[in-house]
């Protein structure tokens, strides 16, 4: 007997619309249990996971910092995934982003003027763009795997960032530790609201750019010409879409967006750079995509949601004392329903049972 | 007179808030922010076992709080927050890269008290660093492993080339060349504090190239593992990881959190806590080395011989003459290393057979 998942003709749309409601019940229930075997008040651990980290304003604060740079990236992934072009590396290009970006105050710090933080910015842009148009050339022309030459360039990144704090761009003053000298006042990204919390302007970034990309991508020709190349790059073809041009068009969107997310989280969050800038935002971002569904407005909630499963995990570890492997399982319960719900509104599942089938033909069957 | 008024009520309430304080009724809240999992058996492990010297000799005087895993970067001023938010009346941070965050979040909370580990930014009153002095420990080891090495060769699986493992690096090549001058270090840069897997593979290619003396400074047990898988012998980190070699560890340098917590925590409670810069060692008790096993007993004596002249204060590691690694005089005769240079290394002792990467 075999499990065969087969695609349902017809989506429901009931359930469309319940599925992320169903898969937050199914994680509340798991994690309910959860709780419950480990001795812990499930209803009490549930308050501090979702609903505590919403009531203090420093606490929203936080929360869209966490979530703005995941929101960034997430929604230039959308573009990607949608006309199926699969950008893994946009952990790298958030880096490049950063260290683009932070070539003024780092190695011009005596330039202090306004001008510095909207050049750092567009420099940032251009720095992740430039990256991501790596992979994007090389697929277009040479039809290369992006999905391999992209993550590769994650791990080129994360050591020219390395080298570079470690070596030139090492703080004069700082006893060789591996940072750079802290951004001036010039170079800080503002808070939104400076009284009440240290949410920084990527989270506004992080908003326009969701709703841009989300009316390009259902009210455009150019969001059209994305999905179309997508779902059928023959059928793009006979409109008259390059698919070539379009995985740079993808690509350079992405990759502005992570270096966009990149440089405002070192001017907005850190200060200066340092070995390591991200804990894996742009992996993390590639899981808040395809939550949201690949559309921006979902990516929105979907990065929120994310967001606050970190919060709620380290309110969690504080207050009734669970470990950070316990949060994370949590998390990672919260993911398993919403992709497994959504999955099941597409296929549904099939036993078959296999009276007389050898291996062999199962594993043809199968592929 | 309205101003008066105020200007009293005010007083009043500041004593009554006094009062409380010295009332002693609430437990003391220390809160406790680890980069890696408490399980790491290394430094995170040890920092726990402070935290949880600290509830014993406390006893309900105290509450404790931690969270583990936490990245540095723009995470750890959240975390921080999170804590001087909770209720937290001392907050000790411990690992390096959560400096500007310790003192950013210290400016906003002016009446908790914080401690950071390693750093050396004490930009508000509230914010004390503390140390210790590893490389004492460090200088034991190589006249161990220079008197254990059959090859004449000891593998060093390093983290990040930071002044404070430059100088570890610089303490085993002085230590091991005190007793064999030929002696070489072979060193891997892991780039990570905490990764089993990677410090197994740096441990697996030293032995390889026919190393037969594992060292350490990140913070798994995967090396001395390896290391007794292999037939060498090696050096634990951290914490005592004999368990993990019964036949293998020669000893380790273990970091004793637990009395420097313990005080400061009753210094809060006592109301006495003051800002300290804290760079303590064998003598304070905060290095301590686990028991000499795996050697004759003419190279245990002689440990334990070098480990009572540093801790008696008669002998500095680092005393001239030293060279640097191109050779040019560092340290003459007789002259001793201050901490500003220690804390400040950048630069290998002759003798190390490795170009740090810059």
């Amino acid at each position: 007997m075999r499990i065969e998942l087969v695609k349902r003709p017809q989506q429901s749309a009931l359930f469309s619309i319940l599925s992320p409601f169903l898969a937050l019940a199914l994680t509340l229930a798991a994690g309910a249990v959860m709780f419950f075997l480990l001795g812990k008040n499930p209803v009490t651990a549930l308050y501090y996971f979702f609903v505590d980290p919403l009531l203090e304003v420093w606490s929203l604060h936080e929360l869209a910092v966490k979530a703005a740079p995941l929101i960034l990236i997430a929604v230039g992934l959308s573009v990607c995934f949608l006309s199926k072009n699969w950008n893994i590396g946009a952990e790298g290009q958030f880096i490049i982003g950063a260290v683009a970006g932070s070539i003024l105050p780092v190695v011009f710090p005596g330039l202090q003027s306004w001008i510095v933080l909207p050049l750092m910015l567009l420099m940032g842009i251009a720095g992740g763009a430039a990256y991501a148009a790596i992979p994007a050339v090389l697929k277009a022309r040479f039809n290369t795997n992006e999905i391999l030459t992209s993550l590769m360039l994650v791990y080129v990144a994360q050591l020219f960032l390395d080298w570079l704090v470690r070596g030139p761009w090492r703080n004069p003053e700082g006893f060789n530790f591996p940072e750079t000298r802290n951004f001036h006042a010039y170079a800080v990204l503002p808070e939104i609201l400076p009284a009440s919390g240290r949410a920084h302007w990527g989270f506004v970034f992080a908003m326009v750019a969701a709703l841009v990309l989300w009316f390009v991508l259902s009210r455009t020709l150019k969001g059209f010409e994305v999905k179309v190349i997508g779902q059928s790059p023959r059928a793009g073809r006979f409109a008259g879409f390059s698919s070539g041009r379009m995985v740079i068009f993808a690509f350079l969107v992405s990759g502005a967006l992570a270096g966009l997310a990149g440089i405002s989280e070192v001017s907005g969050a850190i200060g200066q750079l340092r070995p390591s800038i991200s804990p894996g935002y742009g992996f993390t971002a590639i899981i808040v995509a395809f939550l949201g569904r690949l559309n921006p407005l979902g990516i929105i909630a979907a990065g929120l949601v994310l967001a606050l499963s970190y919060l709620g995990g380290e309110a969690a570890q504080i207050s009734i004392g669970v470990s950070d492997k316990v949060a994370r399982a949590f998390q990672g319960m919260l993911l398993f329903f919403v992709l497994a719900c959504d999955t099941l509104i597409h296929y549904r599942i099939r036993l078959v049972r296999t009276a007389r089938m050898d291996a062999k033909g199962a594993q043809a069957g199968h592929a | 007179m309205r101003k008066t008024f105020v200007l009293l009520t005010a007083a009043t309430l500041g004593l009554a808030a006094a009062g409380t304080a010295l009332a002693q009724d609430e437990p003391t809240k220390a809160c406790f922010i680890y980069v890696g999992p408490i399980g790491d058996f290394g430094w995170t492990y040890q920092h726990h076992q402070g935290l949880l010297e600290v509830e014993e000799a406390l006893g309900d005087a105290v509450e404790t709080a931690y969270l583990e895993s936490v990245p540095e970067g723009a995470d750890a001023e959240r975390a921080i927050e999170r804590f001087a938010r909770s209720g937290c009346d001392i907050i000790f941070t411990t690992s390096f890269g959560y400096m500007d965050a310790t003192n950013k979040v210290a400016g906003r909370f002016p009446d908790v008290k914080f401690e950071h580990a390693t750093g050396y930014k004490r930009e508000h009153p509230n914010v004390s660093t503390y140390n210790s002095r590893f490389y004492e420990g460090r200088y034991i080891q190589g006249v161990i492993a220079a008197k254990m090495s059959e090859a004449g060769v000891a593998g060093y699986i390093a983290s990040f080339p930071i002044p404070e493992v430059v100088m570890g690096i610089n303490a085993f090549v002085l230590g091991a060349q005190s007793i064999n001058p030929d002696f070489k270090v072979k060193v891997v840069w892991a780039n990570t504090w905490f990764d089993p897997g990677k410090e197994a593979d740096a441990a697996k290619a030293l032995i390889d190239q026919g190393v037969d003396i594992i060292t350490q400074h990140t913070d798994s047990t995967a090396p001395m593992q390896v290391a007794a898988e292999r037939g060498v012998k090696a050096f634990g980190q951290a914490s005592d990881m004999i368990e993990f070699g019964p036949e293998t560890q020669l000893t380790a340098i273990v970091d004793d959190w637990g009395p420097y917590y313990v005080e400061r925590v009753k210094a809060v409670r006592e109301g006495t806590w003051e800002q300290v810069d804290i760079w303590a060692g064998l003598a304070e008790g905060h290095v301590v080395m686990a028991p000499y096993t795996n050697m004759p007993d003419d190279v245990k004596a002689l440990a334990q011989k070098v480990e009572e002249s540093i801790r008696s204060g008669e002998f500095h590691p680092f005393t001239g003459p030293i060279n640097k690694q191109d050779g040019t005089p560092w340290l003459a005769e007789g002259e001793v290393a201050d901490d500003a240079t220690l804390l400040g290394m950048d630069f290998y002792v002759e003798g190390v057979d490795d170009q740090l990467p810059n």
